[in-house]
């Protein structure tokens, strides 16, 4: 079993009574309920709760790409994948991902992974997203009609890009370019593992299975309402006669971990609470443009993620209700290790791309929460689906290949009659 | 009355309604294209052989994948009208099918003998941004289409039916239709024609509900500055929807121009 720490890296300062007075958390949130002072203790204590998580010994580091919102604040995840480069040893950067339709040209995207992979020694896990309707059609403007095609061809460029020995030219409907000849190109070869994020689009099942790639079921209605879509997944997997290796599906999944079950609620219930009911306060008219989904997707049955009918489904429910519904696992070290165990097994899933900061919830909540699963949760459950081959994982370069960053020396300033001065680790936190 | 028509050697199937006799009128309908009740086409035939195709990927009409933009489909409407034998005739366009009429008009000056532009698309005045008509829900749509959302004729627009499958059937073909219309105005409607509309050499008739709230009428000096042979008619009462809020002051307008 692996376990990617994920963040999404939320804004924790929305008002109380913001569902009441903004329509959307998305697209058109006012600016002006941003602040950067504020933002610049975020995405510093943030990175820093990645970094944690590295040195607790978790696989992966999640990052992901989202435009115009509030619930995450990384319009770029690459720079945070290039911050994380630096400052973690072990941990695949799981860059998840970049909306390849939205780069013009998408190569773009091909040298800026190819960087990430270098810089890293070989550390990247490369997403290819096709966004959110929110992000890809509203806030960049594609049209959702074309936009699956132009993923596509983004997707065939960038795989050509990093697989072909000689410049070649590309004649695509969306993107030509007479000279591709790409530089740096990956550490890893012939490219990086790549993970395809999915809200639960079917034709995303194909694709996976066609070209081989993990299949990451990014849902926040938890893992019980998540097993239709793993059984989709399975069930084409099975037809195109493909191994059912657990380590081909990642799922997302809410975890916060306490001492006891009581302790789980009384900390974190209000910051699940702000997720939920602030952080995925999506106006229903930004949630699914015309022609976002596939006719067959819609015809499916399968939920989207946000909108309308989402949040009417999570209208009203308790603290209880998330839990006994899946939505989160939470609660003392075992509550946690048993549904967790029982979670994975019942999807079949071998990459757990685990949620434990979420919402509001404070730097020093996080940090205990995932402490207490890396120390308490993690070990147990580590030899699950021992008998199966992880292909979808990083081939790093070994350690003793490996550039380490030199140490960080302020004293060479103060030679230069500069004086420099580090904040106290314990000031640094936006509380 | 319904019928089909294979256009382009059977590359499109082209689902059309066709009322009365006399010179052709073809009209293009607009982004969430004929609703199969559109009285005003019937009245309409009274003086004229109404053409109303629904364009490739509306209702029955096939072939939406071949048209991407406003090029391709203006180009299916000169195909529409060489396989119906039709070198020129009156064309009206409602909406974005004004949009597409003014585009067709524009390519060939001859096509339409004269041109009629009811709450037309194919501009943006970043002084007056037009409301972003795929993000509505319903109650929205109400008060943009309508000058009068209260109405009975507005509520029969907005209804949803009781019926599971058919609400979901509903839901599905306006999903498909909105998706064909993206193609040409999402996410801004200006595709070029402020290049191209003063090619247009027919006498046009601009037609503006005087409470549009979609695409108010301070659009239609965008029209009336370019197209060299052009006027203006609004009408009281309306919103965007006005062929059906106003009918009869709707159809007299066109007659008028079009018998004028």
């Amino acid at each position: 079993m692996k376990f990617t720490w994920f963040h999404l890296m939320p804004y924790r300062f929305l008002p109380d009574d913001f569902k009441e007075k903004y329509r959307s958390v998305w697209v058109d949130i006012p600016r002006d309920l941003y602040d950067p002072k504020l933002g610049h203790r975020l995405y510093n204590d943030y990175l820093d709760q990645l970094e944690f998580a590295d040195q607790m010994g978790f696989d992966g580091l999640g990052v992901n790409e989202h435009h115009q919102n509030a619930y995450g604040l990384m319009p770029s995840p690459n720079l945070m994948g290039a911050a994380m480069a630096r400052r973690t040893r072990n941990a695949s950067l799981v860059v998840l991902g970049n909306s390849i339709a939205l780069y013009n040209p998408p190569i773009r995207v091909a040298e800026e992974f190819a960087m990430l992979d270098v810089i890293s020694g070989g550390r990247l896990v490369a997403g290819f997203p096709v966004g959110t309707s929110m992000d890809t059609n509203f806030c960049y403007g594609e049209v959702p009609a074309t936009i699956r095609e132009k993923y596509n061809e983004a997707h065939e460029l960038i795989i050509k890009a990093w697989t072909e020995k000689e410049v070649f030219a590309f004649n695509g409907k969306f993107t030509k370019l007479r000279y591709v000849n790409l530089w740096p190109k990956p550490l890893q070869q012939p490219h990086p593992p790549v993970w395809v994020p999915g809200g639960g689009s079917i034709e995303t099942w194909d694709f996976c299975a066609e070209h081989d790639y993990q299949y990451s079921f990014l849902s926040y209605f938890g893992y019980i309402a998540g097993k239709k879509v793993a059984d989709g997944y399975w069930k084409v997997m099975a037809k195109r006669g493909k191994e059912l290796n657990p380590y081909s599906l990642g799922f997302a999944q809410v975890v916060a971990v306490a001492n006891t079950d009581e302790e789980a609620e009384r900390l974190y219930a209000p910051h699940m609470d702000y997720f939920y009911n602030r952080c995925l306060h999506v106006y229903n008219g930004f949630a699914d443009a015309p022609g976002y989904r596939t006719q067959s997707t819609i015809r499916s049955g399968l939920l989207a993620q946000v909108g309308r009918e989402a949040a009417l489904r999570r209208e009203g429910m308790t603290w209880k209700d998330f839990v006994d519904q899946g939505y989160i696992i939470a609660g003392s070290p075992k509550t946690v290790r048993d549904r967790l165990t029982h979670a994975m097994k019942s999807l079949n899933c071998g990459h757990l791309m685990i949620l434990q900061q979420m919402g509001s919830m404070p730097p020093e909540m996080v940090r205990g929460s995932t402490e207490l699963f890396a120390r308490e949760v993690m070990p147990h459950m580590r030899g699950m689906w021992s008998g199966f081959q992880d292909k979808w994982s990083p081939s790093p370069l070994p350690e003793s290949e490996r550039a380490m960053p030199a140490p960080i020396n302020f004293k060479r300033a103060e030679t230069n009659g500069k004086t420099v001065h580090a904040a106290p680790h314990d000031s640094r936190s936006a509380k | 009355m319904k019928t089909s028509h294979s256009i382009g050697g059977g590359r499109f199937a082209v689902e059309t309604y066709e009322f009365g006799s006399g010179e052709p009128l073809i009209f293009l309908h607009g982004a969430v294209g004929l609703t199969g009740m559109d009285p005003f086409l019937d009245e309409l035939g009274k003086d004229f052989k109404v053409i109303a195709p629904h364009l490739p990927g509306y209702g029955d009409s096939t072939g939406g994948d071949l048209i991407e933009d406003v090029t391709d489909a203006a180009l299916f409407v000169h195909q529409f009208m060489d396989d119906l034998g039709i070198k020129s005739s009156y064309l009206m366009g409602h909406s974005m099918g004004g949009m597409l009429a003014a585009e067709t008009a524009a390519h060939d000056t001859s096509r339409a003998r004269k041109l009629v532009l009811v709450g037309p698309a194919g501009f943006w005045i970043d002084e007056h941004p037009i409301p972003d008509f795929f993000a509505m829900d319903l109650s929205e749509m109400g008060t943009c289409l309508f000058h009068d959302p209260k109405s009975p004729l507005a509520q029969l627009f907005l209804a949803i039916p009781d019926d599971m499958n058919q609400l979901a059937d509903m839901y599905v073909e306006r999903v498909k239709r909105l998706s064909m219309a993206s193609k040409f105005l999402w996410p801004i409607p200006d595709r070029g024609l402020k290049k191209r509309a003063w090619r247009i050499a027919a006498p046009t008739l601009l037609l503006w509900g005087e409470s549009d709230r979609l695409i108010p009428p301070v659009y239609a000096g965008e029209f009336t500055s370019r197209i060299k042979n052009a006027r203006l008619t609004t009408i009281k009462e309306a919103g965007h929807l006005l062929p059906y809020e106003q009918q009869a002051a709707f159809c007299k307008a066109v007659r008028d121009f079009l018998k004028g």
